[in-house]
């Protein structure tokens, strides 16, 4: 087993402070979701563990089985098992999606046992097909002129082709139709079980009739602010989040405004 | 104002020269009369880049003498490389040598013509005399075109006869493993009426420290329906300065397809220009280079829209490293009456390191109300958040950085028809980049 522990993570972007102090620890073979309202730190978070370059860490720590993950460079957070699906995946012209994915694959062996050709593409046609994606979109430049929903798509095949231990998905579900919902929650319970774990960020209690959470937890003001079982993510759609604030004499939940 | 520059040939050399190559009378006298033209005229003037202290007309000596291969198997590994195996026509030329030739039989049954500039100025005086600094380059357009008629010492000649279509490609290999060389090239491709055909050339040293100067100007005519695809990838040594001149030619409902990977290691001044001539011609550049240590380089990219309906692109891409300079013209140019005609054009300059530089500077001169024209330029760095990206894959930064750079380049290698050009100009880049 392994487990991602976030100690009292401080983030500021610009010299902002965004993030006020998360604790949340996350094994594999559980998935969490991180719910919240907009502007509260979400992906911030998301974005802090993965090692954006506009994201500063100013306290506060992040560990992948006692590794320090804030010391490592963004590709060897990756190596050690990371996966950020992004919420707006670069678009890289000229490099082509199956290209860009065995150099991925590549760059977890080592030099001289790459993977082989043959088997790579009956791999990536095998993941392509149970995404329900076009099988010319392996040829295509990566992300260049995919809609929204093929992007979310492409997120998960990267995942599932890289296998990774902790996926953070960022807003996966944002622009979704309810088919390519379904498709994308597949791919992630496809990869449910020993040896991944999973953060799930989202708005919407949707995604989480599709795959059902281990552990939710809410986030206001930059912080975790309550968590429980996925009992707690049909309330929140019940009820919204108001009942939070008033029981944590919260009047705005965003990070935007000092108090 | 006129510089006078000594020149390094006489009247007699030219003359002796032009007898030793058994060309017909017509033109040795073509050539004396440009290396008279070429004392008085001027240099030509590459926009924002300052030549007066480059050397363009002095060099060892006039002509190298080499041995011939008598095979493909001969060729030197290098060359062998990027000719592709089941190539079926192949001309190399080997410093001014022509070394090999092989011509299908698909082209000799079809009357296609591919053969080195000498002979066709002997064999075909008729198409030569008719495309010979008539309608593309004129000779005395400033000292360097008259420079290259008077003292030419290589170069293809491609005639395409009527109704011709042709699937393979006809590759040249103009290959430099004499430090001494110097080249005056003229390549003339002729796409008649109806017809169809790719040509690919390779500018390649495979000695170092050359001392030779290259003076290039490739003519390239596409008649009525006819179609021209034109590939190329300059490969030349850094004690290089060169001069190259590829223009061509779209008469009506004609098409050039121009795919340029220009690799040279020495100052270069590049010139590409593309009339379209007749209605609803087409015209597309694509041009792609890398500049490294402290070259100098000019590239200038011009579409000039006569005819009607006549759709003109250019894409460039250039990537800088070291203390490389470049300067980056492309011009769109539409004529009064060239109604409905399309300009676009877009220039990017990726730099890679503090004093590298780059400037894109897109032209559009329009003389005409009713057109559509657009362009699109940027220079900078390489994104940090594409690298970002491909990190957070696991890819290390600078595997990051070489994927976005062949990515960026991609444009020209992908389209490159001979997969041996294409491997070839995808590993100059990686040697370059690195």
């Amino acid at each position: 087993m392994s487990t991602l522990v976030i100690q009292d993570l401080h983030v500021a972007i610009d010299g902002k402070e965004i993030l006020k102090g998360v604790n949340l620890t996350i094994n594999t073979n559980e998935i969490h979701a991180i719910m919240g309202p907009n502007g509260t730190g979400k992906s911030t978070l998301a974005s802090a563990i993965m090692g954006h370059p506009k994201y500063e860490v100013t306290s506060g720590s992040v560990h992948l089985d006692g590794e320090d993950v804030l010391e490592m460079e963004v590709d060897e957070r990756a190596q050690a098992g990371l996966f950020l699906a992004m919420q707006y995946p670069s678009e890289i012209t000229g490099v082509t999606n199956a290209d860009f994915l065995r150099s991925a694959i590549n760059a977890r062996r080592e030099e001289g046992d790459e993977i082989s050709i043959m088997k790579f593409i009956r791999d990536l046609d095998k993941k392509m097909e149970f995404l329900e994606m076009d099988q010319d979109m392996a040829q295509r430049y990566l992300n260049e002129g995919f809609s929204g929903g093929e992007k979310k798509r492409n997120e998960i095949l990267q995942m599932m082709m890289i296998q990774p231990k902790f996926a953070v998905l960022d807003e996966i579900d944002s622009g979704l139709d309810i088919d390519a919902l379904k498709v994308v929650s597949n791919g992630i319970n496809e990869m449910r079980g020993e040896g991944f774990g999973c953060l799930i960020i989202t708005h919407y209690q949707r995604l989480l009739n599709y795959i059902t959470p281990d552990h939710v937890h809410v986030m206001m003001q930059g912080k975790v602010v309550k968590s429980g079982g996925p009992e707690l993510a049909h309330k929140l759609e019940a009820q919204g989040y108001d009942w939070i604030k008033d029981e944590l004499g919260i009047e705005d939940e965003t990070v935007g405004q000092e108090a | 104002m006129t510089v006078e520059t000594k020149l390094a040939l006489t009247e007699q050399d030219v003359r002796s020269y032009s007898v030793a190559k058994q060309e017909p009378n017509w033109f040795a006298e073509y050539r004396i009369r440009a290396l008279g033209a070429a004392e008085n005229l001027p240099m030509p003037t590459p926009d924002k880049t300052k030549i007066d202290k480059w050397n363009f007309t002095d060099f060892p000596v006039h002509s190298v003498e080499s041995a011939t291969f008598s095979s493909l198997a001969e060729l030197p590994e290098e060359v062998k490389a990027i000719v592709t195996e089941g190539q079926q026509s192949v001309y190399i030329q080997r410093n001014n040598t022509p070394a090999f030739i092989q011509v299908s039989d698909e082209l000799t049954s079809k009357g296609v013509i591919f053969t080195d500039i000498q002979t066709a100025i002997r064999d075909h005086e008729n198409l030569v005399k008719k495309y010979f600094m008539t309608n593309g380059v004129k000779v005395d357009e400033h000292k360097l075109t008259s420079l290259n008629a008077a003292l030419l010492n290589g170069g293809v000649f491609v005639y395409v006869p009527k109704n011709v279509v042709l699937e393979e490609p006809l590759q040249a290999v103009f290959m430099l493993d004499d430090a001494q060389t110097s080249l005056f090239n003229h390549t003339i491709v002729v796409a008649d009426t109806n017809s169809s055909v790719t040509y690919v050339e390779n500018y390649l040293s495979t000695v170092e420290n050359a001392t030779g100067i290259v003076n290039i100007i490739s003519e390239v005519f596409a008649e009525d329906n006819a179609s021209v695809t034109y590939g190329a990838v300059d490969v030349l040594d850094k004690g290089i300065t060169t001069y190259v001149n590829r223009r061509g030619v779209a008469n009506r409902n004609s098409r050039i397809e121009w795919a340029l990977g220009l690799m040279n290691d020495g100052d270069t001044i590049s010139e590409n220009v593309t009339h379209l001539v007749g209605d609803a011609s087409y015209g597309d550049t694509k041009t792609v280079v890398v500049g490294r240590g402290k070259q100098k380089q000019n590239f200038t990219t011009k579409v000039i829209h006569w005819g009607k309906h006549s759709e003109g692109y250019i894409l460039k891409h250039g990537v800088m490293k070291d203390e490389a300079s470049s300067i980056f013209n492309g011009i769109g140019k539409i004529e009064h009456g060239a109604t409905k005609a399309n300009a676009e054009q877009e220039s990017r300059v990726l730099m890679l390191n503090e004093k590298a530089r780059g400037d894109a500077n897109p032209i559009l001169l329009i003389d005409e109300d009713d057109v559509t024209a657009g362009h699109a330029a940027s220079v900078g760095r390489v994104d940090p958040l594409q690298l970002y990206y491909l990190m957070s894959r696991g890819i290390s930064k600078q595997n990051a950085e070489r994927l976005v750079i062949h990515g960026f380049l991609a444009p020209v290698v992908s389209i490159l028809p001979i997969e041996g050009v294409k491997k070839q100009l995808t590993e100059v880049i990686e040697r370059k980049v690195r």
